[in-house]
Formats: structure tokens, C-alpha cells, sequence
């Protein structure tokens, strides 16, 4: 006669809490009392606040829209599906579309987002499950200086110093995994290092910061308690962080992911200097050069004298604004759902 | 330090004048011709005492030494240039907000009327005062020499030609051992009148083999683009079997190898002597002092010595129409440029004038009112 075994029936197993919503307190709980006068001033500041963001969202995108449409009228192509060399010069007749913008921003920002998620998520775990106090502190210091390098010089290093030195690995991959889409030679050249490979790196150690503090903020938090209960049955350092602080902290780490990836679409200049233009068309290789919507923009920006040839870059800017929007609520759904679960 | 400064061009100032009423006494004031360099001395410096001019970028280095030499040989002058692009230059110039305008392209018949009227219904002139040739920077290790016809670089320009050991390079090339690479094109990616003036330059001399047209942005269809001169230098240098257009200057400067052109003639390399030949060649359009240059002529010619891929710059002025004061300064600006101002072109990535083409211009300048 066995004696039962604890891990067949789970008795051991840590069954995470989910996360207790803060309690609702509302600050006016009869409604009837005279409102004083600075509860009023308050209040008013603090609803205006939160108009005028709705506001200032609302007149961006109208803004968009409104120098978008006249030059929209003018273009040649199908907007969403046309992926050539934009033609702006002549404004009755323009040529420009998104396809090839958009293909390569999320190409570019997804690479960086797989690169930096487990890196992010193992500097967090380290940061607030393994690293002696002393030195959690200076260290978390550290990675947030990475989000206080200016974008210009994360370009100018990823396409002088990091593009050469990976290089041969790059080489590498191209030569030896080559018959691979990812690694398959594209149109910029894989040796002159201005591809979406050395950009994606440079923008994943660039959105490290945003993901990592969020998800340290979330890890930390995780109740004691649980920590403690599961160290009681026996469990391991990595078993407690599978078993607590993961389950735990789990939307708050994918909520910091969207967070980068929202920093990862949007970003310009770093990606300006090191993606090379290109002629030939986008073919989902890591090799690939090209534009992002971002960084289109921000080549053509010194050239718009007429409100046409303007347009037609604000409506890039509109497609991304509508992307970046929906990112961000696709990443609050996700998250929501998380925590109902 | 600026009391010092403003000290000293008083003095120089002082016995400029000195000198000119030394010069009004002998009643000689021709100094067409003279290349000679006295401080004060042979130039004509009347008139309004600060200019302001805006437009190419190309030319902003080459105005950095006018405006430095006519402050050496007109004590007191100053010409204020603001690169914003040339047709922002051309633009403030119309409305009248600067003296004169820098331009990579002549203006077309609209910009040209504006011009006229801010010049009180006179016609405004283009001065070619400079010169950029542009150079074909590669990347090719072993390969110390190469020559390029402009057919070929119009093929590997539209893609057309991919590899190094072509069989069409390889005739260019008898003495060269062409390794069996890709070759790389590297364009300008943002709007640039440099790549305008290739693609012209390509479609002038390679008529059949570059159909892609011109303009600011690059058409060709094949090869990488990488943002500002400077982007070009780094591409072309980390990347093997790369080959880019960028101005000599910038070759120069970072040590890349470049490209001798053969236009049917033998392969001539690009040296300021070569490229003073192809502009000694150049023909106008019109006749007067409206100096447009035949640009198709340039680019298409085939003499011997001759380096023909150059960007052109103009001054863009008004023939008449200026204040009296204004118009001596003006002209006084545009003499000192055309002749003591050549001296450091070379240097710089510039072309200095050949002898032809300064007469002209020293001619037209002196003829602004």
C-alpha cells in the first residue's frame, strides 16, 4: 500500500489568487451633504482633465483626417494596398499607399517585442524574486536609464557599432538558414547591416525598460502570503515564481508589452538611420530594408511646401495613429480578460 | 574679442579706403582678368555693407569661403546664406526677403515671372558661380581601379547589371580582376538634388539604357537607400560590392575609392582638372548674361579629359531692379566669388571656374543694376 502521493491529487499545488480589484470607496458617500467649495474645484479640475484628453485625442485624429482627405482624393493608387515608390512630386496626381509602411512597422515592432519579452521578463523576475536587496536597487535604476538614451543615439550605435558586429552572425544566418523566409536575402544588402535585423535589435533593448519596470512594479506586489504559503509546501525558488508571482503578475508583464510595442511602432529616428531605403518589395525577411510609417514621415518632412504632398504623408500618420490605437485597446482587452479569469 | 575684431576691420577698413581713393586717383578700376589676391586692393567693394541670400545646401560651403574672402578683400562686407533648399531660396526670393538665391536647377517659367516682377519687370540671371562634381564611391576590395561607362552605371543603377564580373564591366576594365559579387547600389533616399542630377546626368548620356526619368527622388528600381551624403559614405564603406553617388567632397574626405568615368573616350578619374575640362566645354543655353548651361550637352559629351557628372548651382539674381546701393553690393560680392574666391574650391570638393566661364560671369555680375 502506497502512501498518496501529494502531486497526484495537486495538494501541493498553489492555486494563485486572482487579483483582488481595489475597493471601491466613493468619496461622496450620501450625495446629500452640502459640496464644499473645494471639493467643487477639485472635482472640476479633475473631470476637465480627463475631457481634455478624450479632446486632445479626438482633435488629433479630426486633424489627421481633415489634411488627409483632400490629398487622399488625389491619389492615383488604392491607399491600403499599393506598396511602391511614393510619387508625390506632382500633386494633381500623386502615388502612395500604406501596403509596404505597414507590413514593415509590424514586422520590425513584432521582432522587437519577441526579442525583448523574455529579457524583460527575466530581468523583472530577477530584479524582485533573486537579486539580494542591495544590489535590486541600483540595478532597476540601470535599465530605466536605457528609456533616458535619446532615440538618436540608439540609431546612430545600432548602425556604427552594432551592425558591424553582428555582422558575421548575420552573415551567417543568411548563408546557412537562407532557405528560411525570415533569414532569406531581402533588399537591402545583409552585410551593409541598414535591415529590419539590426533594427529590431536596437529597438528591443530601446522598449526593454518600459516592459521590465512594468512588469517589476507588477511582480513586487505579489502577496506575501502566497509567497510564503508556497515556500511552506516545499516549493522551490523557481516553483514559487511559476506557481505566485507569474499567475500574478502575468497582465501586468503583457500589459507592459504593449506598452513597447505601442513605443516600438511609433519610433523614427533610430529607425530612419539604420533602415535603408529600398526599391524592390518587401518580403517578410529579417534582411529586408524599408520604411516605417514613422520614419517616412520623418524622411519627407523637410520637403513639405504644399498642403498635397503633406496629406499624403498625414494620412500615413493616420493609419498609424488608427494602429497604434487599437493595439493599445486590443492590449486593455487582453488584460481585462486576464484578470476576470 | 569682438572689440578686437570689429578694431581691426576698422583699420583695414580705414586703409581700404585709403587705397581706393589711392586707385579712384589712377582712374583704373578694370580688374577683369586679375587672379591675383591683395587684401583691399583690386577688388570693387561699394555699395550696401550686408547681403542675404537662401537656398541649395550644395552650395553652402563653397558661399562659407566667398563670403570669407570678401570680408578679406572688402573689409566690413558680410553675406548672410541660409541653406534651406533651393526652392525655398527661390521662393524667399521671389517674395523679395532675400538679395539673391542659391538653386541645383534653373527655375521653371513660373518661379521666372515671379522673379521678373520682384525685379521691377526686369529678368533675374542665373550665375553658375559653382561647381560640385559628384563622385562614384565603391566598395570593392583588390579592385584599385574602376571604370564605368555611363551605359553600365545605368544598368546597375536600374538593376539591370548585378554583378561585378559582368561581361560589360569586365570590357571596361581589361586590367582589372572583377570578382564574381553582387553589386550593391546605394541611392540617396531622401530628396536630394545630387540624385536629381545623376538621374539627369543618366539620362543624358545613357539615353536608351536609363528611361526612369529624373527628379529629386530616385526611380532607378534597384539598390538601397541610405539618408544624406553622409549615409551614402557609410554604406558604400560597410558594405562589399557597393557602389554610390555622392559629392567629392565627401569621398574625399572619408578615403573611399571612386570611379573613373569612360565615356567612349578612355576612363577619365575624377580630379578637379578633369572636371574643370568638361565645365571649360560647357555650352549656354541662351545668349546675354542669363548663363543657364546646356546641361544635356554637358552630360552627354565625350571629350577627351573631361568628367562630365557634376551638380551645377546657380545664383539666381536680379538683372536690374536692385537700390543702387544693393546692386554694387551684389556685384561687388559676385566679382570677389568668381575670381579670388576659386582659390580653395579645390579643397573643399569643389570645382575652381575655368578661365571661359569666369569671364562671363565676372561680365554679368558687373552688368547688374
Amino acid at each position: 500500500m502506497n502512501p498518496p502521493d501529494p502531486t497526484d491529487t495537486e495538494s501541493g499545488r498553489v492555486v494563485a489568487e486572482p487579483l483582488p480589484g481595489p475597493p471601491v470607496v466613493r468619496t461622496d458617500p450620501s450625495g446629500k451633504t452640502r459640496v464644499r467649495l473645494g471639493d467643487r474645484i477639485f472635482g472640476g479640475l479633475a473631470r476637465s482633465s480627463g475631457i481634455a484628453v478624450i479632446a486632445l485625442i479626438v482633435a488629433i485624429g479630426v486633424f489627421l483626417l481633415w489634411r488627409a482627405i483632400p490629398a487622399l482624393t488625389r491619389n492615383q493608387e488604392n491607399f491600403f494596398t499599393f506598396g511602391g515608390n511614393w510619387v508625390t512630386t506632382d500633386t494633381a496626381a500623386m502615388h502612395f499607399g500604406v501596403a509596404e509602411l505597414f507590413q514593415v512597422t509590424v514586422f520590425v515592432s513584432l521582432f522587437a517585442l519577441v526579442l525583448a519579452m523574455p529579457v524583460a521578463l527575466g530581468i523583472a523576475i530577477f530584479l524582485t524574486q533573486y537579486a539580494p536587496k542591495r544590489l535590486a536597487g541600483p540595478l532597476a535604476s540601470v535599465i530605466d536609464l536605457l528609456a533616458a538614451v535619446p532615440s538618436i543615439i540608439y540609431g546612430v550605435w545600432g548602425l556604427y557599432v552594432l551592425a558591424p558586429a553582428i555582422r558575421p552572425f548575420a552573415l551567417w544566418l543568411n548563408d546557412n538558414l537562407g532557405w528560411f523566409f525570415l533569414f532569406a536575402t531581402g533588399n537591402a544588402s545583409v552585410a551593409g547591416g541598414g535591415t529590419v535585423f539590426t533594427a529590431g535589435i536596437v529597438l528591443a533593448v530601446m522598449i526593454l525598460p518600459i516592459i521590465t519596470a512594468v512588469a517589476r512594479e507588477v511582480f513586487v506586489q505579489t502577496p506575501h502570503g502566497q509567497i510564503e504559503a508556497a515556500l511552506a509546501l516545499g516549493a522551490t525558488r523557481w516553483e514559487v515564481v511559476r506557481t505566485t508571482v507569474l499567475p500574478f503578475g502575468m497582465s501586468g508583464y503583457i500589459s507592459g508589452a504593449m506598452l513597447g510595442l505601442g513605443r516600438a511602432l511609433g519610433e523614427t529616428i533610430a529607425l530612419l538611420i539604420i533602415l535603408r531605403g529600398t526599391q524592390r518589395a518587401f518580403g517578410w525577411s529579417l534582411f529586408d530594408g524599408g520604411y516605417t510609417f514613422a520614419s517616412k514621415i520623418a524622411s519627407a518632412a523637410s520637403e513639405f511646401n504644399d498642403q498635397y504632398k503633406a496629406g499624403a504623408y498625414i494620412a500615413a500618420g493616420l493609419v498609424l495613429f488608427v494602429l497604434t490605437f487599437a493595439v493599445n485597446s486590443l492590449a486593455r482587452a487582453a488584460v481585462s480578460g486576464k484578470g476576470r479569469s | 574679442m569682438n572689440l578686437s575684431k570689429v578694431g581691426r576691420a576698422l583699420l583695414v577698413t580705414a586703409s581700404a579706403a585709403a587705397l581706393a581713393v589711392t586707385l579712384a586717383g589712377c582712374g583704373s578700376d578694370d580688374n577683369s582678368g586679375s587672379g591675383g589676391f591683395v587684401a583691399g586692393g583690386d577688388a570693387d567693394c561699394q555699395g550696401a555693407a550686408g547681403l542675404t541670400a537662401e537656398g541649395s545646401t550644395a552650395q553652402q560651403n563653397a558661399i562659407g569661403i566667398f563670403n570669407k574672402v570678401w570680408g578679406q578683400a572688402c573689409p566690413g562686407k558680410n553675406l548672410s546664406y541660409n541653406p534651406t533648399g533651393s526652392g525655398a531660396g527661390i521662393t524667399q526670393f521671389v517674395s523679395g526677403n532675400v538679395d539673391f538665391a542659391g538653386s541645383d536647377s534653373p527655375m521653371d517659367a513660373e518661379q521666372a515671372a515671379g522673379a521678373a516682377k520682384r525685379c521691377d519687370n526686369n529678368p533675374a540671371w542665373h550665375l553658375p558661380l559653382v561647381f560640385g562634381p559628384v563622385a562614384l564611391a565603391y566598395q570593392l576590395p583588390g579592385v584599385e581601379q574602376l571604370a564605368v561607362s555611363p551605359q553600365t552605371l545605368a544598368g546597375i543603377f536600374t538593376g539591370a547589371i548585378t554583378r561585378w564580373n559582368d561581361p560589360a564591366l569586365v570590357a571596361l576594365n581589361p586590367d582589372q580582376e572583377l570578382p564574381d559579387t553582387p553589386i550593391t547600389p546605394v541611392y540617396r533616399s531622401d530628396s536630394s538634388g545630387t540624385t536629381d542630377n545623376f538621374q539627369k546626368y543618366l539620362a543624358a548620356a545613357a539615353p536608351q539604357d536609363w528611361t526612369k526619368g529624373a527628379g529629386k527622388e530616385f526611380q532607378g528600381g534597384a539598390g538601397e537607400g541610405a539618408q544624406k551624403s553622409a549615409g551614402i559614405v557609410q554604406a558604400v564603406q560597410v558594405t562589399p560590392g557597393a557602389i554610390g553617388y555622392v559629392e567629392k567632397g565627401f569621398a574625399d574626405q572619408a578615403g573611399l575609392s571612386v570611379a573613373a568615368i569612360d565615356s567612349g573616350g578612355g576612363p577619365v578619374a575624377l580630379t578637379g582638372e578633369s572636371a574643370k575640362t568638361a565645365i571649360a566645354g560647357a555650352t549656354f543655353v541662351g545668349a546675354g548674361n542669363d548663363l543657364v548651361l546646356d546641361l544635356d550637352a554637358l552630360y552627354a559629351g565625350t571629350a577627351p579629359g573631361a568628367y562630365p557628372l557634376m551638380l551645377v548651382t546657380y545664383n539666381i539674381v536680379c538683372s536690374r531692379g536692385y537700390s543702387p546701393e544693393l546692386a554694387a553690393a551684389v556685384r561687388s560680392f559676385l566679382t570677389v566669388a568668381a575670381d579670388h574666391g576659386q582659390a580653395g574650391l579645390d579643397t573643399i570638393g569643389y570645382v575652381a571656374l575655368p578661365e571661359s566661364i569666369k569671364t562671363r560671369l565676372v561680365a554679368a555680375a558687373r552688368a547688374i543694376q
